[in-house]
């Protein structure tokens, strides 16, 4: 007997019913079921090839897509273990002291990574280490059949010596192992570093050994890719991901249109034209534009007038994209928010409720708005020198992309009209200026309410798209099995993007440019 | 994603440009200064700045064909106009009758001669289509298996501003290769009047002609080459230097398909309430014709013995009421709504008629590029639908329980229908479509499940203009109560 069908009040999903109650549905819903079973990602490379950096990235990447997904710095297990890092000397192959602390980490690692694959609802799990031999290899597969996780390999492979010499000073001099040395001393000990890993350094072999592997080979920083054995959904966007990021030096430039006239009356929505603040603002944009003199700038805009007319000003040539269309409010398009509180109260509570999951009747959710805006993201990837004219709840899903903000933040980040977010990948995470245009506006932001009650749990969490920051790495304070006792340690901070920038507020002072607001990591090495 | 390409001439003074809506599109495009919106020459997708050629490479019955056509099907089906150019048939028309392997021994001048003019009449041909006809993306289908043919290419598509991509197929698998010389070689005009041991014998001998002067694609002396190499139906890639968008998009298809055997299964919703009353769109429930379709649909389906089969739906009641009657696990997919009938949801054709004569009179002038006034075209549909496709390709046997417009742009995809005819396929209700593919192509067989329901096809009526009747309009509406 086919069940019955209800719709779930907040995200508009029809799921069956039980006794009149509307039920947690089995499955995930919006879209397919990307990784079952959980999978580990494991990282191949000497030192310096980037392995750190594009874990971080990726799993910046899955978790914004909705992948929980986490990563595990071998590293850091090993600073933790071995509070001060004297030298090259503690990576010798004849350390025999050092090879048991350093295989005590690993595991140590992988037993976290065993716990959040299996406990705490994760997806995936990025093993970051060199992993250079197959011995070591060959653990982590046992570890992976033993629990039933999928592994694929990513190797990072590369001997241009002038990227190494690069990577080396933008991210391992400034590492908490090199805090008392200086600048050369450090090189040079990280260059031996990288010899002692050498010697022993077994590179995935296609041909025999790993044929049966999984994995994707990075040459060169992208230029050639070997992929071996793609065995699912989850392993195929990995591959497309990476074979679409690159390191070039760029910016990203995030803006909203122009004030509009729909902005200033407080209606939602619609496709209303510029109003004279916005077309003034628009004039300002063309003056910052120029201003930065960027080569072979990519100017997007949605396929909504308001967005058009700000680009129009500018002068320079530009693409429209639906996909970037502002989130669609259905019946409540073009209404205030009073009167959506007036003729749909139950939804306005609801929103308040759950903003990120909310869907409007016959209109979309935040959720649906970052699968929509999944292949800007993957263009913005490609490109160098972008400046994309959107939306707020439109600029609030790519800001959480590039900031690494959750599902329950998303909803909330402070992007107002006249505002211009320059974005700069640096080091392993994201510079972000607000330059503020000198235009007045209406505020159009509204701050979660304090006396919302979280919605019960019949919602669901885990499925395909709920971006979740990337969580913090696991720190171990104890060891087992080692001899030296181990202090304390306060957590080494560890934010991305702290939340400072979501404090953009509207000026109305003379300011051309907010002070630079630096968003970096403490370095990782291993 | 569409590219307005402003030109150089502005306004006098440096006020922004006053904008008109397309009335078709619903874009707003810059408008001439009596008001009408400039004729700017709209790139329907813009992925490349030059035309790409595409270049196979591999020896015979390596799937180089098989590719060929798949990828130029996916291409044309997302706005890339994409055509093919099969060296190999331009031989056939100039060799009106094969006679044997001899013709392909290296030491065979007159065969050599007559095989490059081919290839440069196909490059000539190629040069035609990018250039003048408005292509975008040139496949050209041949073994291309020596350097110094290769660098003839590489060298022909400089000089006329393209990329050039190459995708090469190695494969040394006995079975995969006798398979492929069964399924589409045996067939082949060439082989008419043999028999299949001849056949085979045949083409063996074929394949041992190029083998000796066959130089593979190499990591190091072809390095500043863009291209993919294709090993063993896809078990490894190697990829170097991706150029641009619409390269790497190509890599991400042909690193999803696959060849192992399975069907697809497509059919609509079962015929819903707004159905019954000649509605568009909304969301409502089924008829009761349309439980028992959905019942007839589970028996089906049971019937069929299928291994492993993935249900998909949309998220509208009607698709996932289907698929609970059904009875088995499904999946729910956004992307698989119906067409978003914008402010004529839920109106019958005959309301639109009265309330919107002109969007009406419009959609019927061009139905794939016609967007309802806040809601989406058919071209919107296939954007949308890309990721569907793209994980179809992946998935071996599957259901997709959709809506007609979803349907026409799925079945467009598989049977290679052009953006004129998508919008009217025929995709009846309580009618299910098996898609298996065969060859270079796909085999449709039609169920019907004979549970009744009502016709919702409007053929397109023969007067499209403005300023016509309603009954003209009206005429091939379907009944309804």
């Amino acid at each position: 007997m086919p069940r019955e069908l209800t719709q779930n009040r907040i995200q508009k999903i029809w799921i069956p019913s039980r006794d009149d109650k509307p039920s947690i549905p089995r499955k995930p819903v919006g879209g397919p079921h990307l990784a079952n079973p959980p999978t580990v990602i494991v990282m191949v490379g000497l030192p310096a090839r980037g392995k750190t950096y594009i874990s971080r990235k990726l799993t910046r990447y899955l978790n914004w897509i909705g992948i929980p997904t986490k990563v595990f710095n071998v590293g850091e297990y090993r600073r933790e273990a071995v509070k001060h890092y004297s030298s090259y000397d503690f990576f010798k192959s004849d350390n025999e002291d050092a090879f048991k602390i350093r295989q005590q980490c690993a595991l140590a690692a992988l037993r976290d990574v065993k716990i959040y694959l299996t406990e705490e609802e994760g997806q995936v799990a990025v093993f970051d280490a060199t992993n250079t031999t197959r011995e070591r290899r060959d653990m982590i597969l046992d570890f992976g059949a033993e629990n039933g996780f999928k592994v694929f390999f990513i190797e990072s492979v590369c001997d241009d010596p002038n990227v190494i010499a690069c990577n080396i000073l933008e991210v391992k001099i400034s590492c908490p192992d090199y805090q008392d040395c200086n600048k050369t001393d450090a090189m040079e000990d990280f260059m031996k570093r990288i010899e002692c890993y050498r010697l022993n350094y077994q590179p995935l072999d296609p041909d025999q050994y790993d044929r049966n592997m999984s994995f994707i080979k990075v040459i060169d920083v992208g230029r050639r890719f070997l992929v071996n054995r793609i065995q699912d959904h989850i392993q195929s966007r990995i591959v497309y991901y990476l074979m679409n990021i690159h390191v070039q030096p760029r910016s990203i430039y995030l803006c909203r249109h122009g004030e509009s006239q729909d902005n200033r009356q407080g209606r939602l929505g619609g496709d209303s034209g510029l109003s004279t603040q916005g077309q003034k603002f628009a004039v300002a944009l063309a003056n910052v534009v120029k201003e930065q003199n960027l080569k072979g700038l990519k100017v997007w805009t949605s396929q909504l007038r308001r967005s058009i007319q700000t680009a129009e000003a500018l002068n320079v040539p530009y693409e429209q994209w639906k996909a970037l269309n502002e989130i669609d409010a259905g019946v409540c398009e073009e209404m205030t928010y009073e009167e959506v509180r007036e003729r749909f109260p139950e939804e306005f509570i609801l929103r308040d409720q759950d903003k990120y999951y909310y869907r409007y009747p016959s209109g979309e959710s935040y959720q649906d708005l970052v699968q929509r805006v999944e292949p800007v993201i993957m263009e913005l990837e490609r490109h160098e020198n972008a400046l994309v004219i959107c939306h707020q709840a439109v600029m609030r899903c790519l800001l959480a992309y590039f900031l690494d903000k959750s599902a329950d933040e998303m909803p909330y980040l402070k992007c107002p009209l006249h505002t211009v977010l320059k974005l700069t990948p640096m080091a392993y995470g994201c510079k972000v200026e607000s330059i503020f245009l000198d235009v007045e506006a209406v505020n159009t932001h509204r701050d979660r309410p304090e006396e919302v009650k979280r919605g019960p749990s019949t919602l669901i969490r885990r499925n395909s798209v709920t971006p979740l920051t990337s969580p913090e790495p696991n720190k171990k304070s104890r060891m087992e099995g080692l001899d030296e006792s181990i202090r304390e340690m306060s957590p080494v901070p560890f934010t991305l993007c702290s939340t400072s920038h979501t404090t953009l507020t509207l000026s109305t002072q003379n300011l051309k440019k907010c002070p630079i607001e630096c968003h970096e990591t403490p370095q990782l090495c291993l | 994603m569409s590219l307005v390409k402003n030109s150089s001439e502005q306004c006098g003074n440096n006020r922004p440009r006053e904008l008109t809506q397309n009335p078709l599109k619903k874009i707003w495009v810059p408008s001439c200064k009596n008001g009408l919106p400039r004729s700017t020459k709209q790139r329907k997708v813009c992925m490349t700045n030059c035309p790409t050629l595409i270049v196979t490479v591999g020896l015979p019955a390596r799937g180089k064909t098989y590719i060929s056509k798949k990828l130029t099907r996916y291409l044309n089906w997302i706005d890339v106009p994409t055509k093919e150019f099969n060296v190999g048939q331009y031989r056939r028309e100039c060799v009106k009758i094969y006679k044997s392997f001899e013709f392909f021994r290296p030491d065979n001048e007159e065969g050599l001669k007559i095989r490059k003019q081919c290839a440069l009449a196909a490059l000539n041909d190629v040069r035609q289509y990018l250039t003048d006809e408005g292509g975008q993306v040139a496949v050209f289908d041949a073994t291309n298996t020596t350097r110094e043919r290769r660098e003839t290419i590489f060298r022909f598509a400089e000089q006329n501003g393209f990329k050039v991509f190459f995708v090469e197929s190695v494969c040394e698998d006995p079975d995969v290769i006798a398979e492929n010389i069964v399924q589409v070689k045996l067939g082949s005009p060439d082989y008419t009047h043999c028999n299949t041991e001849e056949a085979v014998a045949d083409f063996m001998k074929r394949i041992k002609c190029y083998e000796n002067s066959y130089e593979p694609l190499d990591e190091e002396l072809d390095r500043e080459l863009s291209f993919i190499k294709i090993i063993d139906v896809g078990r490894r890639y190697l990829v170097n230097r991706v150029q641009d968008h619409i390269q790497s998009r190509i890599v991400y298809y042909l690193m999803n398909i696959h060849i192992t055997p399975r069907s697809i299964y497509l059919c609509r919703h079962g015929e819903s309430d707004l159905n019954v009353r000649g509605r568009i769109g909304g969301d409502s429930g089924l008829s009761a014709r349309g439980k028992e379709f959905a019942k007839s649909l589970g028996q089906f389906i049971q019937s069929q013995n299928i291994c492993d089969l993935k249900v998909w739906t949309s998220q509208m009641k009607r698709t996932i009421q289907t698929a609970e009657g059904v009875g088995v696990p499904y999946e729910q997919w956004k992307a698989l709504n119906e067409i978003d009938a914008g402010v004529c949801e839920e109106l019958m054709y005959e309301e639109i008629q009265q309330k919107y004569p002109q969007e009406f009179a419009l959609r019927d002038q061009d139905k794939y590029r016609y967007r309802y006034p806040k809601g989406e075209s058919y071209e919107d549909l296939v954007q949308r639908l890309e990721p569907v496709i793209m994980e179809l390709e992946r998935q071996e046997n599957v259901l997709v329980i959709c809506h007609q417009a979803v349907m026409r742009c799925l079945l467009a995809y598989f049977l290679d229908k052009p953006a004129e005819e998508l919008p009217y396929l025929k995709c009846s209700l309580h009618t299910v479509l098996k898609l298996t593919p065969v060859a270079y192509g796909c085999k449709v067989e039609s169920v019907c499940l004979k549970v009744e329901a009502v016709n919702t096809h409007r053929e397109r009526p023969t007067n499209v203009d403005v300023s016509r009747l309603a009954e003209e309009a009206l005429l091939t509406v379907p009944n309804h109560q």
